[in-house]
C-alpha cells in the first residue's frame, strides 16, 4: 500500500463493512474486526486460504448467520446508506443483495427455468420471461437443457444455473462464494468470463470470494486478502499482482523460494480502518 | 413408411414457457382426464352402491391426502396428527351447518376453520424440524382428540354430534348415488386449485424450502412464512375432506379420529408417491381398495385353508402394514413414480432409450 488506494476508486460506495467482528455460538469469535469497502460497478476479490473467514463475511453479509447460529457483534454493515447487521436474509435480498453460494445449492427436482423463476421469488413485475431470455443468452448451455431437472446438470452447468438464478432476483449486488469450486481449468474460465461479461454490460457490483486467486484477480479491480479472520492486505489488481508476498502465497512464481518468516511479513504489519 | 416432418413426434418438445407450466402436457392428456371425469360420472348410473360408497371414500380421503401431500411431499415438513385436522373439519362443518349456514357453505368455512388450527400447530414447525416436529405434531394430535371429547358445545362430547345431509335447491344430497357427485366435485376443484398453486410462485417456494432451506433463504423466501403457510394449506384440505366425510355418514364422534388415521394417511402419500398430486389419489385408492381386495381374497382362500375367516380383521391391518413396507423397499417414489414410468415406456416404445 505504497500510494492510498482510495484515490484509484472514485465511484460512490455500495457496501461498506466497518469492523465487523462475528462470533458464533456466543464463544467462536471467527471475525475479529473485518473492513472492506465495494464501490459501484466494481468487482472486488475477497481472497485467502482455508478458514480465514472469507464465506463468513458473505453470510455476514448476506444475513445467513442467523441461520448457523453466528452474530456481528460489534460494527457495521452499510448497504445503500442502511445498515444491515443482523438483518433478516429477506430482507436483504429485497434491498438487492443476493448470494450465489458456496456448492451451488440448486434445487435438483426442479428444472432449470423453475429454479430461474425461483430466483425471482421477490419480484412481481412483467418482466420475468425477459430475464428469463436474457440469463439464457449468458448461457447458451442452459438453453438447451432449459425443461432438464436441474439435478441432471454437471457442476458446471449447476455453477451457471446458481449465477443465473442471481441475476433473475435482478439484485443490485452479486455475493459469489467460490463459483470455481469443484470445476474443471476450462470450466473455470468459462464461468469467469461469463461472469466478467455480466459485470460489464449490466454493470452489476460483485464481491467474489475465491481461493483461485491467479482468476480472481484477473477479473477483479480491487481485493482484500484475509487470514485468521482479518484482513491482512488490500490494494488494486495490479498492487496486489506485483506484491512479492502474493505472489509467493497465492499466485504461485514469485521470484525464489523466501524464508516462511519473510513470507508472512505483512501479517504482522498493524492494520487500521 | 418413410419419416416425414408430420410423422409422429416422440419426446416432449416445448417451446414456449407457458407450455412448460401447462397442467396437461398434451391435448390427448388433457382429453384422457375430461373423459375420465365424465366417465365417473356414470358410476352411480351404472354400478351399485357399493362401488359408490368406495370411491366417494376414496375422494374424501384422497382430499385430506393431498393436503398431507403438500406438507410432507412438498415443503418436507412432517405431520403425524392430520387425522385431527380431519376430524376438525368434520366437526366444525357439521357445527356451522347446525348454526343454520347452508352445508356448501359449510364445507369450505369448515375448512378454513382447520385452516387456523392448523397455522397455530404450525408455529413450532418454523423452529423445529425432522423428529421434534412429529413429536410436536403428535402433540397436536392428542389436544385435539381430547379437544373433540370434552368440548361438548363444539363436538357434542362422547356423544358426537349430528351433521345435517347436504342440501341444494331443495334437493337433498342423502344418497350414495346422489352424494357421489358433491364429491367428485369437490376432488375435481381442490386437486385443480392444489396443481395449480404448485405450479405458482408459492409452490415454487414450498419444493425450494424441502430441497434446500439455505439457498431458499438467501433467494429471499421466508422461511417461517412458508412452513407455517404450508401447514395451513395441508389443514385446509383436510378440514374440507373431513367436512365432506361427516356429511356423507351424517354423524360425527371422535372415535374415528385417532393416530392410527393419521398413519394411514402417511401411508396413503408414500405408497401414492411424495411429492405428486395424482400419487396422493392413487395411493388413497390403494389403500381404501386393500382391505377391499384383502376380504376379497380371503373369501377365495377359505376354500382351500379353512377358518381362515376368522382372521380377516387382522389380516385387513397386516396387509396395509406390509403394503407401506414393500413399497419403501421397491418403490419408494411410489405408484406416481411407476405410472410415469409406464407412460414413458409407452411414448417411446419399442425403443426404451
Amino acid at each position: 500500500m505504497s500510494q492510498p488506494a482510495e484515490q484509484v476508486r472514485t465511484k460512490p460506495s455500495v457496501l461498506s463493512v466497518n469492523n465487523i467482528e462475528v462470533v458464533y455460538d456466543d464463544v467462536i469469535l471467527v471475525l475479529r474486526g473485518v473492513s472492506l469497502e465495494v464501490r459501484q460497478g466494481e468487482i472486488v476479490a475477497l481472497l485467502g486460504a482455508n478458514g480465514a473467514g472469507k464465506s463468513t463475511t458473505l453470510k455476514a453479509i448476506s444475513g445467513l448467520l442467523r441461520t448457523e447460529d453466528g452474530e456481528v457483534t460489534r460494527g457495521s454493515i452499510q448497504f445503500l446508506g442502511e445498515d444491515i447487521a443482523n438483518a433478516e436474509p429477506e430482507h436483504i435480498v429485497r434491498k438487492g443483495i443476493f448470494q450465489v453460494m458456496e456448492g451451488r445449492r440448486v434445487v435438483e427436482d426442479m428444472t432449470i427455468v423453475e429454479n430461474l423463476r425461483l430466483g425471482a421469488f421477490t419480484r412481481k413485475d412483467k418482466e420475468i420471461r425477459k430475464d428469463l431470455d436474457m440469463v439464457f443468452d449468458y448461457f447458451p448451455r442452459l438453453r438447451e437443457r432449459a425443461h432438464n431437472l436441474a439435478g441432471y446438470l454437471s457442476g458446471g452447468e449447476q455453477q451457471m444455473l446458481a449465477i443465473g438464478r442471481a441475476l433473475m432476483a435482478r439484485p443490485k449486488m452479486m455475493l459469489l462464494d467460490e463459483p470455481s469450486m469443484g470445476l474443471s481449468p476450462l470450466l473455470v474460465k468459462e464461468v469467469f468470463s461469463i461472469i466478467g461479461t455480466i459485470n460489464r454490460e449490466q454493470g452489476l457490483t460483485m464481491l467474489l470470494v475465491e481461493q483461485n486467486a491467479n482468476w480472481a484477480l484477473r477479473l477483479a479491480s480491487y481485493g482484500y486478502i484475509m487470514e485468521n479472520g482479518k484482513i491482512v492486505l488490500d490494494g488494486t489488481k495490479e498492487e496486489l499482482m506485483n506484491n512479492e508476498d502474493v505472489k509467493a502465497s497465492y499466485l504461485g512464481g514469485g521470484e525464489e523460494r523466501r524464508s516462511f518468516k519473510n513470507l508472512k511479513s505483512y501479517k504482522r504489519r498493524k492494520r487500521w480502518l | 413408411m418413410s419419416l416425414s416432418a408430420d410423422s409422429m413426434r416422440c419426446g416432449e418438445f416445448r417451446t414456449t414457457y407457458k407450455a412448460d407450466t401447462t397442467i396437461f402436457p398434451t391435448p390427448t392428456s388433457r382429453n384422457f382426464a375430461i373423459a375420465g371425469v365424465i366417465a365417473l360420472l356414470f358410476v352411480p348410473l351404472v354400478f351399485d352402491s357399493y362401488v359408490t360408497n368406495l370411491l366417494i371414500q376414496i375422494g374424501y380421503y384422497g382430499i385430506a391426502a393431498l393436503g398431507l401431500n403438500i406438507l410432507v411431499g412438498f415443503t418436507g415438513q412432517i405431520s403425524l396428527g392430520h387425522s385431527a385436522f380431519f376430524g376438525f373439519g368434520a366437526f366444525a362443518s357439521a357445527w356451522i351447518a347446525n348454526q343454520g349456514v347452508p352445508v356448501i357453505l359449510a364445507i369450505p368455512l369448515a375448512g378454513l376453520l382447520t385452516t387456523a388450527v392448523g397455522m397455530i400447530v404450525g408455529i413450532p414447525a418454523a423452529r423445529i424440524k425432522g423428529l421434534y416436529l412429529a413429536i410436536a405434531t403428535l402433540a397436536a394430535q392428542f389436544i385435539l382428540e381430547d379437544f373433540f371429547n370434552r368440548a361438548e358445545w363444539f363436538t357434542g362430547g362422547v356423544a358426537g354430534s349430528m351433521a345435517a345431509p347436504l342440501t341444494l335447491f331443495g334437493y337433498s344430497f342423502n344418497t350414495d348415488q346422489s352424494y357421489f357427485y358433491i364429491v367428485v366435485f369437490f376432488v375435481v376443484v381442490m386437486y385443480l386449485a392444489g396443481t395449480n398453486m404448485l405450479r405458482t410462485r408459492d409452490g415454487r417456494a414450498f419444493v425450494a424450502v424441502r430441497d434446500h432451506y439455505l439457498s431458499a433463504e438467501i433467494m429471499g423466501i421466508n422461511l417461517t412464512k412458508y412452513r407455517i403457510l404450508a401447514f395451513g394449506v395441508s389443514s385446509f384440505y383436510a378440514g374440507v375432506g373431513g367436512a365432506l366425510f361427516a356429511h356423507y355418514l351424517g354423524f360425527v364422534s371422535a372415535e374415528g379420529f385417532t393416530i392410527l388415521l393419521s398413519i394411514q394417511f402417511l401411508g396413503m402419500i408414500i405408497i401414492g408417491g411424495l411429492g405428486s398430486v395424482m400419487g396422493s389419489l392413487m395411493g388413497t385408492a390403494f389403500l381404501v381398495l386393500l382391505p377391499e381386495l384383502t376380504d376379497g381374497a380371503v373369501g377365495l382362500l377359505n376354500a382351500v385353508v379353512p377358518g381362515i375367516e376368522r382372521g380377516v380383521v387382522y389380516l385387513k391391518e397386516m396387509a396395509i402394514g406390509l403394503a407401506i413396507v414393500l413399497f419403501l423397499i421397491f418403490e419408494p417414489d411410489g405408484l406416481a413414480h411407476r405410472w410415469k414410468q409406464i407412460k414413458a415406456y409407452w411414448k417411446l416404445y419399442p425403443f426404451s432409450y
